[in-house]
């Protein structure tokens, strides 16, 4: 089953390899993982989107918070969270009824397009995953394709509930 | 009043010494020549000099597992550390506390590929518990300080050190402090069992019918031996120790049924099988304990208290988990169990060692040795077990002769048994016990090793003579990698494939040219003599090379897919 977990941890150098470390050493699994300093710039906020049943997931909580630089995990999934993430596609727009479609496509998932070339259309989304799959999906149907680029999702629980030091 | 300066090399010096330390087992090299310099200078640490670095990590070791001191080990960068690796694993995987401080390439060069660089941090990242790279003065002592509270609290373990060369030297110099007190926002270990899990812990051992007691190496480490003690006599239940828990109750008390797991003994597998409830302490479930998880204790209700919560429910769930240090909450278990009047069942009691004794009957550890045969290798196990009064320190490498010992040397006390379990890495013998002699000098300490054990770190023989380190060493020689040709003859139908040690050397030679004493036993009759005899030699290191029977396999053994009271008892005979 997905999960989608919140970690905050120390931002000290090579925080993130124990991370990574520690999930390939176990043979965890790992779908997304993204990691950017708080507003706190001591700590570092990282989402991982990952796989496994629940004696899995329990391991992977309890082994990510073992490692010294982390300071609090959380599983999202259970509760009501919120989940973005963003997408930028570059794709194929060399005639008038690509073009259009391609914006009609855009305009119906709420993404923007944000660059354009001779022959190409650059867009931008944000959505959860589901989303994000749907939309590249529509715009298979249309168009070829150039470029992908996914920023993983990160989350937070809706709500008063907050992960925090 | 102007403030007192120091180099980079003297705050690693001064660190350590504020931290109570005496010893650092290492070997020098280019980048941490500096440090060498400040310990040359001053004379609160004795510095030992090894002569392979993973000897020293292992002597650490060794002096750890024998005081519950942290054990410091001090490498050059590159190989130096390199050669650390195999030691940091052991006592990762064995949970014990190190510091090892590594040399590294001026900071300016790092990322080069320069001469003797590796990322040693990187390198060691899955074997330790935590890690530091210092990059200026000012992080060394707390880097240290850091790492001797990471490394000896919580569930303990090796911690690694990087020291670039540009902030030892001279160029730089700084005032000196070191805070000894240390808190950490991200590292809280567990102290206490939640209360709630100990009533309900409590409240299961109470109505418990078949209750058996399953301690492991978390009891030695926590030096909890006495506490385990009174609760298992209040309990009046079974009690089993897995291979690191050996000595966490001594080895003759009555309750005691032996070792578990794969060589452990038929009652005490038996007794776990057959359990309603298992309290387990200080112990991780460890497939070599298990045998085959499906089919692991089917009947059991499993009380798991551990430090580690990682270690609970990771390969057998548990149905009351306590995450705390495993003395508190064994007090925490006594006075509950107080609180609620416990008083053991007589009954149920009366009958569970019944059947246990039926089980004790089979006399699971037990082998034939008839005059005129080769010795046996139980045999040689006994005899020092005699001629020790059962005191010694008792370092083991790994193979065969390790799972003799642990059978056959019933131990009084925690730390007395000393051996590499989880990782089992063979060449630990001879290094743990030269650090168990460093800080015992006047107990018999032995290293109970192989053929070939023994010639993975038999350069440290030079360190003994260095020291005077007079370890008994006794090899038990079967010119084969014994436990190899077992699972061969076992297994792959007797293909001794390259387990048989051709051209071995004249150990009593190598002894002596090191300038030790070599004693050679090559029949029964002659064994408890000569056996006596080296262990009467106080001040020189013996090396006692005992020709042993190489067709005897370790019984009893677990039936490979089975379930953990599955065992071979003998060759063809099932239990």
């Amino acid at each position: 089953m997905r999960r989608i977990l919140a970690i905050l941890m120390e931002n000290e150098p090579g925080s993130l390899s124990r991370i990574v470390g520690l999930f390939s050493q176990r043979a965890f699994n790992i779908e997304s993982l993204t990691v950017a300093p708080t507003d706190d710039n001591s700590l570092s906020r990282m989402t991982i989107a990952t796989k496994g049943d629940d004696k899995v997931l329990e391991q992977i909580v309890k082994q990510v918070n073992k490692l010294i630089d982390v300071i609090k995990i959380t599983d999202i999934t259970d509760r009501k969270h919120i989940e973005r993430e963003l997408l930028l596609v570059k794709v194929g727009a060399m005639n008038d009824k690509t073009r259009t479609e391609v914006t009609r496509i855009t305009e119906i998932f709420r993404g923007n397009i944000i660059d354009i070339g001779k022959q190409v259309y650059t867009v931008q989304l944000t959505g959860n995953a589901e989303k994000l799959n749907a939309f590249i999906d529509a715009l298979q149907n249309e168009t070829e394709i150039i470029e992908t680029a996914r920023s993983g999702c990160v989350g937070m629980a809706r709500g008063d509930k907050a992960l925090r030091v | 009043m102007t403030t007192e300066l120091f180099t980079g090399a003297e705050m690693v010096v001064k660190s350590l010494s504020a931290l109570k330390v005496k010893y650092i087992f290492g070997y020098p090299g280019g980048s941490v020549l500096d440090i060498y310099d400040a310990i040359f200078q001053q004379d609160e640490i004795e510095h030992i000099l090894v002569r392979h670095e993973q000897a020293a990590t292992h002597m650490a070791d060794g002096y750890t597992r024998a005081t519950g001191e942290v054990g410091v080990v001090l490498a050059t960068s590159g190989p130096g550390a390199t050669n650390c690796i195999t030691g940091i694993a052991t006592a990762y995987y064995d949970s014990i506390p190190m510091v090892v401080l590594a040399g590294q390439v001026a900071s300016s060069l790092i990322g080069n590929d320069a001469f003797q660089e590796t990322d040693i941090v990187g390198c060691t990242r899955p074997i330790v518990k935590h890690s530091f790279n210092c990059r200026s003065l000012a992080d060394i002592p707390d880097a240290i300080s850091k790492a001797f509270y990471l490394a000896s609290t919580g569930r303990p373990g090796p911690v690694v050190i990087e020291l670039p060369k540009n902030i030892l030297t001279p160029d730089n110099k700084g005032p000196f402090s070191i805070e000894t007190d240390i808190k950490m926002r991200s590292y809280n270990p567990n102290i206490k069992g939640h209360p709630k899990q100990i009533k309900k812990a409590a409240q299961t051992i109470a109505s418990a019918k078949k209750l058996v007691v399953y301690s492991g190496g978390g009891i030695v480490i926590a030096d909890a031996a006495k506490l385990l003690t009174t609760l298992v006599e209040t309990l009046k239940a079974p009690i089993t120790n897995t291979l690191m828990g050996l000595g966490g109750i001594s080895g003759t008390h009555k309750q005691f049924v032996g070792m578990l797991g794969m060589h452990g003994s038929l009652e005490a597998n038996k007794s776990m099988a057959n359990a309603d409830v298992i309290l387990a302490l200080g112990a991780r479930f460890d497939d070599r304990v298990t045998n085959n998880v499906e089919k692991f204790c089917p009947n059991a209700t499993i009380i798991h208290v551990d430090i580690d919560p990682t270690s609970i429910s990771k390969t057998i769930n548990a149905h009351i988990p306590v995450v705390g240090l495993v003395e508190i909450v064994m007090q925490q278990l006594l006075d509950e169990l107080e609180e609620i009047n416990f008083t053991p069942d007589e009954a149920a009691l009366s009958q569970w060692w019944q059947q246990i004794n039926l089980w004790r009957a089979v006399k699971s550890n037990s082998y034939e040795q008839n005059s005129g045969d080769k010795i046996k290798p139980q045999r040689v196990i006994e005899a020092m077990y005699k001629i020790t009064k059962g005191e010694a320190y008792v370092c083991s490498d790994v193979g065969q002769h390790q799972m003799f010992a642990a059978q056959y040397y019933p131990f009084a006390k925690p730390r007395q048994w000393i051996n590499s379990g989880g990782l089992g890495t063979m060449g630990f013998g001879l290094p743990a016990a030269m650090g168990v002699k460093l800080a015992f000098p006047d107990k018999h300490v032995i290293c109970i090793t192989g053929d070939g054990s023994i010639q993975m770190n038999i350069q440290e023989l030079s360190t003994c003579s260095q020291y005077n380190l007079s370890v008994v060493i006794v090899t038990l020689n079967n010119r084969s990698l014994g436990m190899v040709r077992q699972w061969q003859d076992m297994v792959y139908g007797g293909r001794h494939s390259s387990s048989y040690m051709e051209s071995l050397p004249d150990f009593v030679k190598i002894a002596e040219a090191y300038g030790h004493v070599g004693i050679q036993i090559d029949s029964l009759d002659e064994l408890d003599e000569k056996l006596t005899q080296a262990f009467n030699i106080k001040d020189r290191l013996v090396f006692v090379d005992v020709m042993v029977d190489e067709n005897e396999h370790v019984y009893p053994m677990q039936i490979r897919t089975g379930a953990i009271d599955e065992m071979w008892l003998k060759k063809g005979v099932k239990a």
